[in-house]
């Protein structure tokens, strides 16, 4: 037992710096300067730390318009997908009709859908609709590609929902859209939140349609700016800058896990495994 | 939320007879309508985005047709599948996206297992590891790809410095100059950024195998490797099932760190890089959309080969049955 203690303890040492060490770094080259960098620099702390790519980064209008476009798409998508989603879920947990192992099929199908595949077909069908380089352009498909996810999650919670309160609903003369609404609604808000949670993240993390359905500023989302943002010389890109900008985008991220870390494991293994 | 649950208990008496033990035809009829009524936007809107666009690929394959001439479109019937069959560029890309998931999942699942056997035992600092954990899940791929990048190179990286021990690696080791290296160094940060995921579905199966049939195994004198293979892994079979198809499935699409790391230099790219580089850069909609047809057809290949090899239930295993 003393021993196993031991190996959860290392354990422990080491998943926290498998975890964090690239986060720590990323960091620590946003604090070194551009000079440095510039020089080649093969020491892990900067040698003098400065707030010169902060200035940079958060002077820098490209950045910002991504940020700005990432913020907008993420959080739209998110809602829309969630809304849809909650419908969809509350469906399949608790009414009885024809087609719903079709619609989980289906969504079982998107989630392992190849999105490379689409971008042939979506870019031409996109510069058609006028929706390529647009918000929508980018928020229709990521609400297709985070329905799977959101379904589940909230089908998930919503089976653990007592639904004796719906069924006392009615019976008091509600209908089946009033249950829905001002009983179960209530009652199901973790779970949706959850929900939003992972789309979220999908939707600021996606990297294949932004970089293939935009073409400026406009509507192109951090991870696709990033991926353009080399500089100058290929050879020697920017490091300072990208790592700062990195961290820039990861602190989001980072507040959400902080908060939200317990909701997170829960919405992503509820119901994966229901052996 | 306890609260509204208590207050449902008290209202217990008034609850009506079972669900659909006697349901009236019309309420049914009505039932039957909302959940197709409340399904429909989700539908709608997952197929307007894939199976609408996956026709259009189809039909687009059969035809040469480059962007940047569309007045040059010909039917050229399987032409272009032809094409991509016959070319090793495809065959390489495919060998290369076949390799990363095989040897990243792998890895996952090792490492993985090892994280959740530790956060299964850790009676400490459990929210601590668990941002640990999470936050890997929840960067950006892009962001990973840069960081590993950076790691990794030549002028400013911390990994020649700190490896120089090993004999294979010097100060001016060039990571990226070369096939063998760059894929490392693309697994490593694939590997980096979807572990957390791979160990939190392991650790929900860890969490499912009984106490008791462990303490008993225990008693009856099974050592500790006895145990993991006989008892624990049998155990949680689905959890690994579900694990390995989920991220089997995402490996094989990797991207965005090839795109990053080596934009495909070295004899680094995937099929899906090739898709993107024909359609996005090449502009030739035909051969790109044969690609990305070949391409569905082959996660769907990979899909049922692992649901069949593995026999993974995966409506019982998502809790759908």
């Amino acid at each position: 037992m003393k021993k196993n203690n031991l190996g959860t303890g290392v354990g422990f040492v080491l998943i926290l710096v498998w975890c964090l060490l690239p986060v720590a770094w990323i960091i620590s080259l946003s604090f070194k300067s551009p000079e440095e960098t510039a020089a080649g620099s093969d020491q892990f702390l900067p040698k003098e730390a400065t707030l010169q790519n902060y200035r940079d980064i958060l002077d820098n209008p490209d950045f910002l318009d991504a940020l700005r476009n990432s913020f907008g798409i993420a959080l739209i998508a998110t809602f829309l997908s969630v809304v849809f989603a909650t419908l969809a879920a509350y469906a399949i947990a608790r009414l009885e009709f024809r087609g719903k192992k079709a619609v989980l099929s289906l969504a079982l199908a998107i989630a392992m859908f190849p999105v490379v595949a689409l971008v042939g077909p979506l870019f031409d069908m996109w510069r058609t609709f006028g929706l390529f380089n647009t918000w929508p352009g980018l928020i229709i498909p990521y609400m297709s590609f985070t329905l799977p996810l959101a379904i589940w999650t909230l089908a998930a919670f919503f089976r653990e929902i007592p639904w004796e309160l719906e069924q006392a609903a009615q019976v008091d003369g509600a209908t089946s859209w009033q249950a829905f609404r001002k009983v179960i609604v209530p009652l199901a808000a973790p779970g949706v939140f959850t929900a939003a949670i992972l789309t979220f993240f999908f939707a600021w993390n996606e990297f294949v349609l932004a970089i293939s359905l935009t073409s400026t500023t406009g509507s192109r989302t951090v991870p696709a700016q990033l991926s353009y943002f080399v500089g100058p010389d290929p050879f020697n890109p920017p490091y300072g800058q990208l790592a700062t900008a990195s961290v820039v985008v990861t602190i989001p991220i980072i507040i959400i896990v902080l908060i939200f870390q317990r909701k997170i494991v829960a919405g992503l293994t509820s119901g994966a495994v229901k052996g | 939320m306890s609260t509204t649950v208590a207050t449902s208990a008290a209202q217990e008496p008034r609850r009506p007879d079972k669900p659909g033990k006697a349901p009236a035809t019309a309420r049914a009829i009505s039932e039957n309508r909302l959940g197709l009524r409340l399904v429909a936007p989700a539908v709608i809107l997952m197929l307007l985005v894939t199976a609408w666009p996956m026709i259009q690929a189809l039909y687009l394959s059969m035809f040469r047709y480059r962007l940047t001439a569309p007045d040059d479109k010909e039917f050229v019937g399987l032409g272009n599948y032809t094409t991509i069959l016959g070319d090793s560029l495809f065959w390489r890309d495919t060998f290369n996206t076949v390799l990363i998931m095989v040897i990243t999942v792998a890895i996952e699942l090792v490492i993985g297992f090892a994280f959740a056997m530790v956060m299964h035992r850790i009676i400490f600092a459990r929210g601590l590891m668990r941002t640990a954990i999470l936050i890997p899940y929840g960067i950006i791929t892009v962001v990973s790809a840069f960081a590993w990048q950076f790691t990794f190179s030549v002028n400013n990286g911390w990994v020649n410095g700190w490896f120089a021990w090993l004999p294979w690696i010097g100060p001016d080791t060039n990571w990226f100059g070369d096939h063998w290296p760059a894929m490392f160094a693309i697994m490593v940060s694939e590997i980096w950024k979807t572990t957390p995921f791979m160990s939190l579905l392991l650790l929900a199966g860890l969490s499912q195998v009984s106490e008791d049939m462990l303490e008993a195994a225990k008693v009856d004198g099974a050592t500790w490797w006895q145990r993991l293979f006989k008892v624990i892994l049998p155990n949680m079979r689905a959890a690994i099932m579900v694990a390995v198809l989920f991220r089997a499935l995402d490996a094989f699409r990797i991207f965005d760190n090839i795109f990053v790391m080596t934009r495909g230099a070295q004899n680094t790219e995937s099929s899906s890089f090739l898709t993107y580089r024909q359609v996005i850069e090449q502009l030739q909609l035909g051969l790109g959309s044969a690609l990305s047809v070949l391409l569905f057809l082959s996660v769907l290949l990979l899909a049922w080969l692992i649901v069949k090899l593995f026999r993974v239930d995966l409506a019982q295993a998502r809790g759908e049955g």
